[in-house]
């Protein structure tokens, strides 16, 4: 099968993301190495990201509600979604921040 | 080997089932059906942590919110907010809304241990409560992950040294829906909630303790304004003080049957006789001679309604009114059957308190008997003594014996008899064409005493001698 490309997903709104994770992990390693390619794939530049060590700032931990680590915050477009894990799993991603793919 | 250091728990009546509480620096799990109390239980201990033993707490709740938390245990006298404000407490609520959530990979808790060692830092606590942390299992698919999870968050937890209490809802086929149990291997404690006999009882057990000696049986417990007690709220310990004062038994007659002239002071008196040998007129007596002195005295009926009562003694000229009147005699009245057996306890344990009398009276001892099984009543009596005995309270009890026993033959008798100090034998004889009354005291100790027969009438001035008083 084809590998898709970048111009055959829509992105109806720029995504906010936030990814949070913690310190050198390898699954905060892996989390980030799956976004960055992801991104670079299929979003381009219609998204931010910020990425937030809760190492360095538990009390943010707490007050985003975070209990599982490395997890993706998605606050816009709606319905928020937290996506938690290492990411590897490309299409529950996809539909998760609501990518569709280009008929 | 170190010796196992352990953590007062702060539940009145389980640190001496623990002998001294939980183990220090680590996990406790408390388990048990929905409604049974097991985060009453985890809230005590942790406000009991920092009001009495100057440990503050962290309290992570997965289930209700801060807020909510806050209002519920208002009515216990628990002030989370001002706890809070003083910074010795933190609640750190744990909120996941499961459909915002996809699973992408592997993770980790992390976020749960950054909250934890942020919130245990922050405040230098001592005492953790995780309630309930199986709510995280419930909607996620991976399972094994979570579960290593959650058993390297207790092991961070004992390497961190402190004292966790970790609530978990009762399984099927285990303690726990999760089998948290395998991973909480030092102490694991039990609640139930059951009806017997139309009587509910919460009772709670000791699974395991490892490296303690702890009670194994099962001991109820109550839920009340002042939050969780166990039964029994009093150890068993033979250290009170004797006092050497004399008090009379409310009969000048009586008392001279005693080379003391009447009976020690917060001693235990036992009244024992067939039906109709006059026990509660001797009781009555005895009452008055406490209101006498000015000493409060606590009478629980558990035949007779007060009203009954103060009409019946004052027929023989015992006035009971006047003493109600001027709150000197309190009356009690319930049946036996009312209410469980540590029911009956607590309530005497609360009056207790409250009114603190001088001098306690049980009529009779007899029917409480009639509602447990002979171990369990004995057992509540022995402590029931040791309470009275500390407190320096004078106690009488009857006991009704049924003819065609001995005296030595009697369940109640075999159950109090050797906890009583003095014990009085009345009897009620057919002999020609009448019925004597007569008294016998079978010991006394700490004090010579007659050992005659003593025969009496009732008369309307109460208990009257008739035989001549020999020593």
């Amino acid at each position: 099968m084809k590998e898709p490309t970048a111009d055959e997903f829509i992105v109806e709104e720029n995504l906010v993301l936030t990814l949070y994770i913690s310190g050198m992990s390898q699954k905060s390693m892996e989390a980030i190495d799956n976004l960055k390619w992801l991104c670079d794939k299929y979003l381009k530049d219609s998204f931010e990201l910020e990425i937030v060590d809760i190492y360095k700032d538990p009390k943010l931990a707490s007050e985003q509600h975070i209990v599982f680590s490395p997890s993706l915050l998605k606050k816009s477009p709606l319905p928020k979604k937290t996506l938690i894990g290492t990411l590897s799993d490309t299409k529950k991603v996809l539909q998760s921040l609501g990518i569709k793919i280009k008929k | 080997m170190e010796t196992l250091l352990k953590t007062p728990t702060g539940i009145s009546g389980l640190d001496e089932i623990t002998n001294g509480g939980f183990p220090k620096g680590r996990p406790v799990l408390i388990c048990g059906s929905a409604g049974c109390g097991k985060t009453l239980f985890a809230a005590q201990f942790l406000v009991k942590g920092i009001t009495e033993y100057n440990e503050p707490g962290v309290f992570m709740t997965f289930e209700e919110s801060a807020k909510d938390l806050t209002q519920n245990f208002e009515s216990l006298g628990f002030d989370f907010e001002k706890l809070q404000a003083e910074k010795k407490l933190r609640i750190d609520h744990v909120r996941i809304e499961r459909s915002e959530i996809e699973e992408t990979g592997e993770y980790d808790l992390e976020g749960i241990f950054i909250r934890l060692n942020y919130a245990i830092d922050s405040i230098g606590a001592k005492r953790v409560v995780l309630d309930t942390i199986e709510s995280l299992f419930s909607g996620m698919e991976n399972m094994i992950l979570l579960r290593s999870e959650i058993r390297r968050l207790f092991t961070w937890l004992k390497d961190k040294g402190v004292t966790t209490v970790i609530t978990g809802e009762r399984g099927d086929n285990s303690l726990t829906r999760q089998g948290l149990e395998e991973y909480v291997s030092d102490c694991v404690i039990l609640l139930d909630f059951r009806v017997i006999e139309q009587i509910a009882t919460r009772r709670l057990r000791i699974v395991k303790y490892r490296g303690s000696t702890h009670g194994t049986n099962e001991y109820p417990f109550l839920i009340d304004e002042n939050g969780i007690s166990v039964l029994p709220v009093t150890s068993l310990k033979l250290d009170y003080k004797s006092p050497t004062e004399i008090i009379s038994s409310g009969l000048p007659r009586l008392d001279k049957l005693f080379s003391t002239g009447g009976i020690y002071r917060a001693s235990s008196t036992l009244i024992t006789g067939n039906a109709g040998t006059s026990k509660t007129i001797l009781a009555g007596h005895f009452a008055m001679s406490s209101c006498k002195r000015n000493e409060p005295t606590l009478f629980f009926s558990f035949e007779e309604s007060p009203d009954q009562l103060v009409r019946n003694m004052a027929t023989i000229g015992i006035d009971f009114e006047q003493a109600i009147k001027s709150k000197l005699l309190h009356i009690q009245a319930s049946r036996p059957s009312l209410q469980g057996l540590e029911l009956h306890l607590m309530v005497l344990h609360n009056l207790l308190d409250e009114l603190k009398p001088r001098t306690v009276i049980i009529d009779p001892i007899s029917s409480l008997i009639t509602i447990g099984n002979t171990n369990e009543v004995r057992a509540m009596l022995v402590r029931l003594m040791d309470t009275l005995k500390k407190k320096q309270v004078n106690a009488l009890f009857t006991s009704l014996t049924y003819d065609g026993q001995s005296e030595f033959n009697n369940s109640t008798i075999d159950t109090v008899s050797s906890l009583a100090d003095t014990w009085i034998d009345l009897r009620n004889e057919a002999l020609n064409n009448e019925r004597v009354r007569s008294l016998r005291i079978v010991k006394s100790r700490g004090m010579g005493h007659s050992n005659n027969q003593h025969d009496f009438i009732i008369s309307g001035k109460g208990f009257q001698f008739t035989s001549p008083n020999k020593k």
